[in-house]
């Protein structure tokens, strides 16, 4: 059995009718995300003897009668997640010790279903960034061409399933740290809508705008992940009580009629012209699906950027305040009192991004600056909702790139945030709208890069999302494997 | 020059919900540190707070209570500050738009009633502890997560007296909705005051000083009449006040300024993202007025009118629920409001003062309150013997006629009986007795004490005086001693 070519649907199937072990399965993975770790970097906790005991117990379950909707399937986990005796660092220094004593209620849904919780990913510090490159444990590397950026947050993540560490994969998205990595490793990424999964457990950036999802090597695989994490919470006040949803029973590649809004302010100077053309091809290919394109506006799409940078890193000022070295975490020595703890605890804990952030957010919500800043960009907020909520009142999904950029290079942005900040320029309004977005792999670069190309999607319309994306997908005959396949 | 105080207050109330406001964590009082806390309000990674109801049940109640707009729309908000007793680094607290607004309350001063306005009454979370030990402090989180209702006050209050009096109506309206035990020693009930002082006839307020940590009546009572002092001395001398939070110093009974390092605090409020905005519709109101219990105001008014108690009764009889609930249980069984507002005051109230007790923490039921006072109408007892029965009845709940048997207090009416006791103390004490026949009518009552003496008080006193003066009249001053 080529364990490597199996999807999670095939692999749950083949362990519940005994053709072969969870334990194998875990084996499998383990071997290849261990030996490939230095080329990849895409993990921070790969606890061996903790993943092959859930084996164990999935297997002596599975002896007992037990079906799940992921029997056995290994998932490796955004390190921002929290996880029942697994360290949870948030590739902090800050957190390294710091192992929860609770699960996040997406690791409980994992489990429910005979989930393998498969090792921690790396991700950029606290999510914060677009390249992975501020993480306490290193950058990790894109398994197209390994001088390149994954992407990030999730970048370890999008690296798990890329290189075929992990079948599947959990990542968080605050401003388009899913889909711009799934994007640019050749993946699917997904940011459901806000409120649609719970956040418990899930470690804080900005809480109005996270979002946990799937990456996945296939439309039914995401379809799966998703529906298995999709339930009422009611530990998350923000989470939404839906019926939980059969995503992958109910995927349909039929899409005729189907109405595409192709925004023209995402197609602007800046975009590379790979990327560009990559997009055209899809809504070609789409076009002959029998979906209908219109072109539509976005008016507000300009302002995304420093809304959310005043937003997002308000939260994050008052969400990463509680790291303080009083309770758990990093705590600095040789301190004379409490104020000098609180300084160096944070100032030797936190990274550069994370520092830059937790001012920039401290400034935004400062007394004498709280009207200019936070609260404007809270009423530009919603005119960036409502470009949207009108969007979709003349189209079905909104389809454009997901990154201006293919992967670039280590250190190429590093010294210029307003560069890198610019990398979630198609991702983060749909942060803003707390609307659902996918990244679909749609075409290489003249490098031989991935591109990505995201679909949005109207509130709780998960569903129409996965239909537009898996009818693509059937049409270009399924996604290319990186080529980590061959290692 | 004339000088007048302006005084607000922030009353802090911790709310007797079971559990915190974020999360499930019991709320209990003086439990072993850190034993009742869990992830969420250790504020550990990743967790979310969830809204307890009750305590928007509460702060609705009190709004009612205090004639405030509810408003049916508001939200939480953080407030940022870093201590290591409030593990989030922020306070879920109210801001821009509380629960309740535009309240008052009525008290009463040496000139009448008077309103004080209420701005605001929003719900937050209580901090931790912290507890030093020479180079170390350690932390307690029993107490993070407590639901708090903090209660703002207009600046109406003109005198340390007035402040007093609205804090007592405040604390008193918490424990007649049962949402508040008002334990200031426990910090359940805690207040800050803000002071200023201008000359008398001025609109504009003058400069403010805040003061904080103080725990009981008597000492915001001294620390306001300090700090009022101390601001008109300033002014007096030509010297500013300075705009400072101070605290009272209750073993010196004065105010020091608290370092000003930890006062200098941008808050920097922004609406909870982890919460919905509360929402409250009409109905759900309109159920809390329904099942809203009467409050003090209303049973003084109640008291006046239905039982025409004197003024001084009704205050004492309401100024506690309980009591003012026994009272009215008592009452009916027994429909004499005077005779029974006699007893609870003297008598009643002072056994469970010494006590150091509430009526639900003895034996006492209304039952056997009203047989007293069947008894004493009965004749069996007479009042020294209900005065001797009642400690009984607090403490072992037995019915009084029980307890009349068991210590020997039935009254002595019988005239045959009492007559030769009569006998015996008119002989034993002739040379009063003659005093008394030449024209000492004082000793009547010497005689009657005696009689009393020797009955072990039992003696019905009417019928001891009627028999007592039957006899002298009979005797006349030659008998004497031949008796």
């Amino acid at each position: 059995m080529n364990i490597k070519k199996l999807n999670t649907i095939e692999i749950k199937n083949s362990i519940e009718n005994r053709e072969i072990k969870a334990q194998e399965i875990a084996e499998y993975y383990l071997k290849r995300a261990i030996s490939l770790q230095e080329k990849t970097n895409a993990f921070i906790t790969l606890d061996e003897e903790n993943i092959l005991k859930q084996a164990k117990d999935i297997d002596n379950q599975v002896e007992k009668g037990f079906k799940g909707k992921l029997t056995g399937v290994p998932i490796a986990i955004k390190d921002n997640i929290c996880t029942k005796g697994l360290r949870t660092t948030c590739a902090s220094k800050i957190l390294s010790n710091f192992v929860p004593p609770y699960d996040a209620t997406v690791i409980e849904n994992l489990k429910k279903e005979g989930a393998i919780i498969f090792g921690k990913t790396n991700m950029d510090e606290f999510a914060m960034g677009s390249s992975n490159e501020t993480s306490y444990f290193g950058p990790v590397k894109n398994p197209w061409d390994m001088e390149r950026i994954p992407g990030g947050s999730s970048g370890g993540s999008a690296v798990a399933v890329s290189a075929i560490l992990a079948p599947a994969s959990l990542g968080s998205d605050t401003g388009g740290s899913i889909r711009q990595p799934a994007s640019l490793c050749g993946v699917v990424g997904m940011k459901p809508t806000y409120g649609r999964i719970s956040r418990y457990g899930l470690i804080a950036f900005g809480s109005s705008l996270d979002q946990i999802g799937p990456f996945a090597r296939s439309i039914e695989d995401c379809a799966l992940i998703l529906e298995v994490i999709s339930k009422y919470d009611p530990r998350d006040s923000t989470s939404i009580n839906l019926k939980t949803p059969e995503y992958l029973k109910n995927l349909n590649e039929d899409i005729r009629g189907l109405k595409i809004g192709v925004p023209k302010e995402y197609f602007i100077d800046g975009v590379e012209e790979d990327i560009i053309k990559g997009i055209n091809d899809a809504v070609e290919i789409l076009k002959k699906l029998g979906a209908e394109i219109r072109e539509i506006s976005l008016p507000h799409t300009k302002y995304g950027i420093a809304v959310y940078y005043l937003i997002a890193t308000a939260e994050a000022s008052s969400n990463l305040a509680r790291y303080d070295g009083v309770k758990y975490g990093f705590r600095a020595e040789n301190v004379k009192d409490l104020k000098e703890m609180y300084i160096k605890t944070k100032k030797e804990g936190f990274g550069e991004e994370v520092k830059r952030r937790i001012m920039l957010g401290t400034f935004s919500l400062a007394s004498g600056y709280y009207d200019a800043y936070y609260k404007k960009a809270s009423k530009v907020r919603t005119l960036i909702k409502n470009d949207f909520v009108n969007a979709f009142e003349k189209v079905d999904v909104i389809l454009c790139p997901t990154s201006p950029t293919t992967a670039f290079k280590i250190g190429e942005k590093t010294n210029d945030p307003i560069q890198m900040y610019l990398s979630d320029i198609f991702t983060i309004n749909v942060n803003l709208a707390g609307i659902p977005a996918i990244s679909v792999p749609c075409g290489f670069d003249k490098k031989g890069l991935p591109i990505g190309m995201q679909i949005i999607g109207n509130y709780f319309e998960e569903q129409v999302i996965l239909n537009a994306s898996y009818a693509y997908e059937k049409a270009v005959g399924g996604f290319k494997f990186s080529p980590f396949q061959e290692e | 020059m004339e000088f007048e105080a302006v005084i607000g207050l922030e009353v802090h109330a911790q709310l007797l919900t079971k559990s915190k406001i974020f999360c499930g964590c019991s709320t209990q009082f003086g439990s072993t540190p850190n034993s009742q806390t869990c992830p969420v309000c250790l504020g550990m990674p990743g967790v979310l707070p969830v809204l307890n109801r009750k305590v928007v049940d509460f702060a609705i109640m009190l709004g009612l209570a205090t004639n405030s707009t509810i408003n049916k729309n508001s939200y939480f908000a953080r407030k940022n500050y870093f201590y290591p007793d409030l593990p989030k680094g922020y306070q879920i607290s109210q801001y821009e738009l509380p629960i309740c607004s535009n309240g008052h309350l009525i008290i009463k001063t040496k000139d009448g009633e008077k309103k004080i306005g209420i701005t605001r009454i929003h719900m937050e979370e209580d901090a931790g502890k912290l507890i030093h030990e020479g180079t170390y402090s350690l932390v307690d989180l029993n107490r993070t997560g407590t639901p708090l209702l903090e209660i703002v006050s207009e600046p109406d209050m003109r005198s340390p007296e007035e402040a007093v009096a609205y804090l007592k109506e405040l604390r008193q309206i918490l424990l007649y909705l049962g949402i508040c035990d008002g334990n200031m020693e426990e910090g359940s009930f805690r207040c800050d005051a803000n002071v200023s002082v201008r000359k008398k006839g001025d609109n504009k307020l003058g400069i403010k000083t805040e003061l904080k940590n103080i725990n009981s009546f008597r000492f915001i009572q001294r620390a306001l009449e300090y700090e009022i002092e101390r601001q008109i001395d300033i002014i007096e001398s030509g010297n500013t006040i300075i705009q400072e939070t101070r605290l009272f110093d209750s073993s010196k009974g004065i105010t020091i300024p608290m370092r000003s390092k930890e006062e200098a605090h941008d808050y920097r409020y922004f609406p909870e993202p982890d919460l919905m905005p509360v929402f409250i519709d009409d109905a759900h109101i309109e159920n809390i007025k329904n099942f809203l219990p009467e409050l003090p105001y209303q049973k003084i008014l109640r008291f006046r009118e239905q039982y025409g108690l004197p003024e001084y009764d009704i205050d004492i009889l309401t100024n506690e629920k309980e009591v003012a609930d026994f009272y009215e249980k008592c009452l009916s069984l027994y429909n004499n409001p005077k005779a029974l507002s006699n007893f609870f005051m003297t008598e009643l109230l002072k056994e469970l003062n010494e006590r150091k007790c509430k009526i639900g923490d003895t034996k006492l039921n209304a039952e056997n309150i009203v047989e007293i006072f069947k008894l004493l109408d009965e004749q069996k007892l007479n009042y020294n013997g209900a005065k001797a029965l009642l400690p009984k009845i607090i403490d072992t709940g037995k019915s009084p006629s029980i307890l009349l048997e068991e210590m020997g207090l039935m009254q002595i009416s019988d005239t045959s009986t009492l007559e030769s006791v009569i006998i015996e103390v008119l002989k034993s004490n002739k040379k009063e007795l003659k005093e008394y026949l030449s024209g000492k009518d004082k000793l009547f009552a010497f005689f009657v004490g005696q009689v009393m003496k020797k009955t072990g008080g039992k003696a019905n006193p009417k019928i001891l005086q009627e028999l007592l003066k039957e006899k002298l009249a009979k005797i006349s001053i030659d008998d004497v001693d031949n008796l």
